[in-house]
């Protein structure tokens, strides 16, 4: 197993009335910007990802947002070439550049090759679709999202595999002269590993492409519902999907006392956290979500990754004026609903000896090849951040290694995703494994 | 009550338009907004005793299928002028609402004599000259719903269009039109940039509705069409939002029957 490291780059200086008063973190007016301060941050981000390096994570994974301080990657392949001109061994994972936003491929291509050079072959690309913030933020058409990203894929994949010169017509992009002269180290080209939250056909698509799944922190039993519609969906390309294909990813904090930890953790939060990362009409343009999205949506009530739930969706429909907000209840109430979110697995916080069997838990339930600490949002000092990185590299990673070895969690650099041939007529194997779960008190 | 009825039509290139007919008499094309076909209401009733509604259901929102083809309001135009022709309706009297003004100024852009009269209400299509057309996308469906008139409460047919609590159904069924509009509408935003210069010279009479409290299309937009229609007439409904048809329907019927009557 692989175990990264990714923080979303939080832009550590705006109060946070500021959030609750817009009840978003998207569209806080930029007015509060402060460039010192972010200057800052940029080249301390930087550094803390060289510092997951020396600590001897084996990737660090960056992610992009626009328009919003939830998130200071703006223009994350800005921040992969220099990660990959700083760093020397580690793997840089981008989960992911999001291709409908962009709107520029061949561009896209010939940036994600400059990186993949100037590393030696450590980049492992991600496609995202990118947030509903996003198109607006990009004016990009969100009924076009998804031919957008699919359309923009191939071609990205043809660029760096057909030799040039040709010219390209399709629907939503056209090049009169494909032929970069800058190609990626790697052949055929970088893995790519694809992140998502509830989208089905996200799921199928990666399955059908034969590219790991990231899980962005969704709740383990609606994760064992994807990891086993991948499966279903690998299993008709005629393979079986195993620990090679998934990944998962969660926010995670360690210090030295409970206490401490648990105080940290309530960065998560911090101006409502994932859940305020935009407003409701923003998260979901129209023609973002199909139509059996929208249905999964309503199944899953509560706030997930970027705040997009059913939740929101009701707010969509039914939301009347805004009262005024006492914001030291607000805050009260959201520190109260973390330990909700925390018994639910969905943050990890304590020391490295609580730590521990909670994330050897969620690798037994759901057995990914790679796991990848998020690291905590919010007004977190330089300090406490680092001392959470260096105990969970010190203390927790070995002992998560070791585990994964013990229940043989393969990474896809260990086999190969896509590459155990399932016969036809022939069950495919579990991919997950429920039975712990109710036992922790979950579904 | 006047009887009307969900058709299916065979159109252009073998769709199947899904059409709204109601009324008796000669036939008056009614397009949409960008919402979708909000139900029979008072107005239609009124007008359904001495015209025949025809009122086609847009493609993509829900009853008629999505055409892929159809990538701008301008396609969009194309293919109704096609259905029109193979239905030899044409020339016909049109009412078009909001985004289906835009609809119908395509259509007479390209053929100016499509239609006999034309009515367009808050219409959308040219970039108004002052103001701005509101960013729907950016809102709640719920507030864009209730941005649609000037007082929601004080509108007792707005309780057809939105009663109240949203079902899931017609969640799904708002998010197919809203999603069909930001596809075809979403860049330039909800115009053309040439379709003011296409209108030049048009001289079919034209009549511009606009209620003066109306959220969406600013007057700006009403200036724009007056700009190139010369001939058009305006008519202001005091009061009245972006649904003055439902807002004020007896002060809209009046203008508009006299208008198609002249």
């Amino acid at each position: 197993m692989k175990i990264g490291y990714f923080t979303e780059r939080p832009y550590r200086w705006l109060p946070e009335e500021e959030i609750l008063k817009n009840h978003a973190f998207f569209a806080v007016s930029n007015r509060l910007y402060d460039r010192d301060k972010a200057a800052d941050d940029y080249n301390y981000y930087l550094d803390e990802n060289c510092y997951a390096e020396e600590l001897g994570f084996d990737l660090v994974a960056l992610n992009e947002h626009h328009g919003n301080p939830f998130c200071m990657g703006s223009v994350m392949n800005v921040e992969a070439a220099i990660l990959a001109k700083m760093t020397k061994r580690v793997k840089i994972v981008l989960i992911g550049n999001p291709l409908p936003v962009i709107k520029h491929p061949l561009r896209m291509a010939e940036e994600l090759a400059e990186i993949d050079l100037i590393s030696r072959g450590r980049l492992i690309t991600g496609w995202v679709r990118g947030a509903g913030s996003e198109q607006f933020f990009n004016n990009a058409n969100p009924a076009y999202n998804r031919e957008m990203f699919n359309e923009a894929h191939d071609f990205i994949v043809q660029a760096w595999t057909r030799p040039g010169p040709w010219r390209y017509e399709g629907k939503h992009f056209h090049y009169r002269h494909v032929n970069p002269w800058a190609l990626p180290y790697q052949k055929p080209h970088p893995p790519m590993w694809i992140p998502g939250v509830i989208s089905p056909e996200t799921v199928k698509w990666c399955a059908e492409h034969r590219y790991p799944y990231i899980g962005l922190g969704t709740m383990l039993g609606p994760t064992c519902d994807l990891w086993d519609y991948y499966a279903d969906e690998a299993a008709k390309q005629g393979y079986q999907a195993s620990s090679e294909n998934f990944g998962y990813l969660i926010p995670t904090v360690v210090a030295e006392t409970e206490d401490k930890a648990n105080a940290i953790a309530e960065n998560f939060v911090y101006g409502g956290g994932q859940n305020a990362f935009s407003a409701p009409e923003y998260t979901m343009p129209p023609g973002y979500n199909s139509k059996a999205a929208i249905r999964a949506l309503a199944k899953q009530p509560t706030g997930s990754w970027l705040g997009v739930s059913g939740e929101k969706m009701q707010q969509h429909m039914h939301d009347g004026e805004t009262p005024a907000v006492d914001y030291k209840e607000v805050h009260r109430k959201l520190v109260a609903g973390l330990d909700k979110v925390k018994r639910n697995y969905q943050v990890i916080a304590g020391t490295p000896k609580t730590v521990i069997p909670k994330i050897k838990a969620i690798l037994n339930i759901l057995r990914p090849g790679v796991f990848i600490m998020f690291s905590v949002q919010g007004p977190v000092s330089n300090e406490d951040r680092k001392a959470s990185m260096r105990l969970f590299a010190q203390e927790v990673m070995p002992a998560l290694h070791e585990h994964a070895k013990a229940i043989d969690l393969r990474d896809p650099f260990q086999r190969t995703p896509g590459s155990v041939a399932l016969s036809a007529g022939v069950s495919r194997a579990p991919v997950s494994d429920r039975s712990p779960l109710k036992e922790l008190g979950l579904r | 009550m006047t009887n009307w009825t969900l058709e299916t039509v065979k159109a252009a290139g073998g769709a199947d338009l899904a059409m709204i007919k109601g009324g008796s008499g000669k036939p008056l094309l009614i397009f949409h907004d960008e919402l979708g076909f909000p139900g029979w209401m008072t107005w239609n009733e009124t007008l359904a005793h001495e015209r025949t509604l025809l009122i086609p259901l847009q493609p993509g929102f829900g009853k008629t299928s999505r055409i892929d083809w159809i990538m701008n309001y301008r396609d969009l135009g194309g293919f109704f002028s096609q259905v029109l022709r193979e239905m030899r309706l044409d020339p016909i009297d049109v009412i078009g609402f909001s985004a289906g003004g835009f609809i119908a100024a395509e259509m007479v852009a390209a053929d100016p004599k499509i239609f006999s009269h034309m009515v367009l209400v808050a219409p959308m299509g040219i970039k108004p000259v002052q103001g701005e057309i509101m960013d729907m996308f950016a809102l709640t469906i719920r507030h864009h719903l209730r941005a649609t008139v000037a007082d929601p409460e004080g509108t007792p047919e707005f309780a057809k269009i939105y009663g109240g609590q949203m079902t899931p159904e017609q969640f799904e069924a708002f998010e197919d039109a809203r999603s069909e509009t930001a596809r075809i509408g979403w860049e330039p935003y909800m115009h053309d940039p040439s379709l003011p210069y296409l209108l030049r010279g048009v001289k079919t009479p034209t009549l511009l509705v606009w209620g003066t409290r109306d959220r969406v299309v600013p007057r700006g937009c009403i200036d724009a069409y007056k700009n190139v229609l010369t001939g058009a007439v305006v008519a202001q409904v005091e009061g009245a939002g972006h649904r003055p048809e439902i807002e004020n329907s007896v002060e809209f019927e009046r203008v508009v029957r006299n208008f198609l009557a002249a």
